[in-house]
């Protein structure tokens, strides 16, 4: 799967290019009109066949979390800190690639056998972490590495079990990955607009001047999103599963999602036997918040996979969720593109 | 000038929550479009009325959203579980009566914890007296959203019912939209969307107006009760002109022009200073390359409570003064 180069390539949040480079390259033949912008967005415009009442745009990020070198210390280990919500207790003994040249690297730690009991209970704090690449003194260091190198994690890309797939970053090279198999898709009549976009992660950087820009009317996010099942938990309190289906935002931190859009999601899903399900969670956001607010304000729709271990070095999809929605976009690509006018106007 | 007590009853008990405004945005429609040139309606859900005049452009904004709750799951017994639209204290939701678009009607408790005190939105479910989660979906889906169903009290000084915040700053831009002489100014009035979920209707609404002035209409909190914080904002201390929030410092000259104009007319004011909160002022005055913002505010006791006060006098101190400025 095209995924597989999506998710061993590094793009952490300001440093997209290498993601970029690869999807212009995927969409180049595809695209009529292809742009970056200032900020690094990509943005495709897909003319079709079929003109749209309504300008769609379709979003989704390219930059994924990680890490950034603050300092080389005088042994050559190497400080850093965080690029967007890492939970740090993910991160001892995890390998890493740092900087354009993929220099690896180990995040070390004190070992447990020197641990005093409350170190042992509580988190290590990111100042008490560093990582070691191998060398024996700042200045072997300054050869490989500069201050301000962004630092990605080195996870394998696998397939496994009934249809799952283990990588990294696969929020949100997994909507990248959709939206590049649309682009590609020739059966799809519509014209539509497809923004990749930067700095997702650390605040919705790159949506709003992508929105600014493409002024659409309708906008469909795709997201990899929160998933955690685990048996004891109350249905409620279950944001996402994997293997449902794609998951159709309500809430979340930034965005009311709009109800008709919604609901139109909804019946399509159901119309054509697909799977779906609702994201139950209010917390995490995605650029909707940033596209539904710019300039005179527009509608928009998110529809996420499922995603275990998200923001960590390894984290999970489904398949069947992958092609679900998929299915559920391309269906209900006629129903936003030609858009019905039953907005009570005065 | 009297208030007009079931024009505001109907404004304050009508639906319409944060994303699903559009049953109080129709009312209010048919309240003002004979007395406006245009209204339109933008992607969010805005309602702009205009009232054409010839000097500057003045956006005045009122949200005619309401805090709610919406359905997120439905479990085998029928019980609804929900999160919260807006701020909402979740010790207040408990025995709460709440109101579906639909008319469904249902009560909020909580599973039973070991103490009361740490009530979470994770452990209150809605009750709408079904018999398992078939009826219930007969009645409610997920993603809906339910308001607080409480009576509109009035005696002779006060107004006590939920959702004051702010259909009380639409009844009165309602009221300024009636009774405005000739209007010197370009007026937008604007009843914004989502601003309980951070402003994001005034946001869109000040990008296509462009107002040379904006001004938001808004409650804001009073600290007159038992150990409440020393700040200024009293109920009965007439309109409260607003000097900063969370969100804005308001505009020099907006400020001191509507303090000049209280001051020459006679109307009884006060001065906000609150170090939380916002209002859609906040989203106004960084729109475009920026545009000077104020805001009157109505002293509300209670904001986010099923039983939220304002005082008559002061709303009509707020009326008063609005009006004096737009003209």
């Amino acid at each position: 799967m095209l995924l597989e180069i999506l998710t061993q390539a590094n793009g952490v949040s300001g440093n997209e290019k290498e993601v970029r480079d690869i999807i212009y390259r995927e969409v180049e033949k595809y695209a009529d009109e292809i742009k970056i912008d200032k900020i690094g967005n990509l943005i495709v415009h897909k003319k079709g066949t079929k003109k749209s009442n309504k300008k769609v745009l379709f979003a989704a990020h390219m930059d994924e979390v990680g890490l950034i070198v603050t300092d080389i210390d005088e042994q050559g280990f190497i400080k850093f800190t965080t690029v967007g919500g890492i939970d740090k207790r993910i991160l001892v003994s995890k390998t890493v690639n740092i900087g354009n040249k993929r220099v690896p690297g180990v995040i070390g730690a004190k070992p447990i056998h020197l641990q005093k009991n409350d170190e042992r209970d509580n988190t290590i704090p990111l100042s008490d972490l560093y990582i070691d690449i191998g060398v024996d003194n700042r200045n072997e260091a300054e050869q490989l590495i500069e201050i301000g190198d962004y630092i990605a994690f080195n996870t394998k890309y696998e397939e496994f079990g009934d249809g799952y797939i283990k990588a990294k970053a696969l929020d949100d090279r997994v909507g990248c990955s959709i939206l590049i198999d649309l682009i590609k898709d020739d059966h799809i009549e519509y014209d539509f607009y497809a923004a990749f976009t930067v700095m997702e992660e650390v605040g919705l950087v790159g949506a709003g001047p992508a929105a600014y820009s493409v002024k659409p009317d309708i906008s469909v996010i795709l997201e990899g999103t929160v998933c955690y099942e685990m048996p004891e938990l109350d249905s409620h309190l279950i944001p996402t599963q994997l293997g449902q289906g794609p998951a159709i935002s309500l809430i979340d931190r930034h965005s009311l999602y709009d109800y008709e859009l919604r609901e139109k999601a909804i019946a399509t899903a159901k119309r054509y036997n697909i799977p779906y399900q609702y994201r139950k969670t209010s917390s995490g956001g995605n650029d909707a918040g940033e596209i539904q607010v710019s300039r005179s304000g527009s509608k928009t729709l998110a529809l996420s996979l499922a995603t275990r271990y998200i923001h960590s070095t390894a984290s999970m999809i489904n398949k069947d969720d992958y092609y679900n929605t998929i299915l559920l976009i391309k269906h209900l690509m006629p129903i936003l593109c030609e858009g019905e006018e039953n907005d009570n106007r005065f | 000038m009297i208030i007009d007590s079931s024009l505001l009853k109907e404004i304050v008990t009508t639906y319409g929550p944060s994303s699903r405004e559009e049953k109080i945005r129709n009312l209010i429609a048919n309240e003002i479009k004979e007395y406006v040139d245009e209204i339109k309606i933008d992607a969010l859900g805005n309602l702009i009325a205009h009232k054409k005049g010839l000097g500057k452009k003045i956006m005045i904004s009122s949200h005619m959203d309401q805090i709610g709750l919406m359905a997120i799951d439905i479990d085998e017994k029928g019980f609804i579980r929900f999160t919260n639209i807006g701020g909402i204290k979740p010790a207040l939701l408990l025995g709460q009566r709440v109101r579906f678009e639909n008319g469904t009607i249902g009560v909020v408790y909580s599973e039973k914890l070991e103490e009361d005190n740490k009530i979470k939105v994770d452990n209150l479910y809605i009750d709408i007296g079904t018999n398992g989660r078939e009826e219930t979906l007969n009645k409610v889906k997920i993603g809906d959203i339910c308001i607080f169903q409480n009576e509109f009290l009035e005696s002779d000084k006060v107004i006590i019912s939920p959702y004051l915040d702010d259909r009380i700053g639409c009844y009165i831009l309602i009221e300024t939209i009636k009774n405005v002489m000739k209007n010197s100014n370009d007026l937008y009035f604007v009843f914004s969307v989502q601003e309980e979920v951070g402003m994001r209707g005034a946001k869109t609404a000040a990008f296509s107006i462009e107002p040379d002035i904006g001004l938001a209409v808004d409650v804001t909190s009073t600290f007159d009760t038992p150990k409440s914080e020393k700040l200024n904002v009293k109920l009965f201390n007439g309109a409260a002109i607003k000097a900063m929030d969370y969100s804005l410092i308001a505009h020099k000259d907006i400020k001191d022009a509507l303090i000049e104009l209280a001051e020459a007319k006679g109307i009884k004011y006060q001065i906000e200073v609150l170090e939380h909160g916002g209002t859609d002022a906040g989203a106004i005055h960084m729109s475009k390359s920026g545009v000077k913002t104020g805001a009157i505010s109505i002293p509300c006791r209670y904001i986010h409570s099923q039983s939220e006060m304002v005082s008559k006098d002061d709303i009509i101190m707020c009326l008063e003064l609005l009006k004096a400025y737009v003209e």
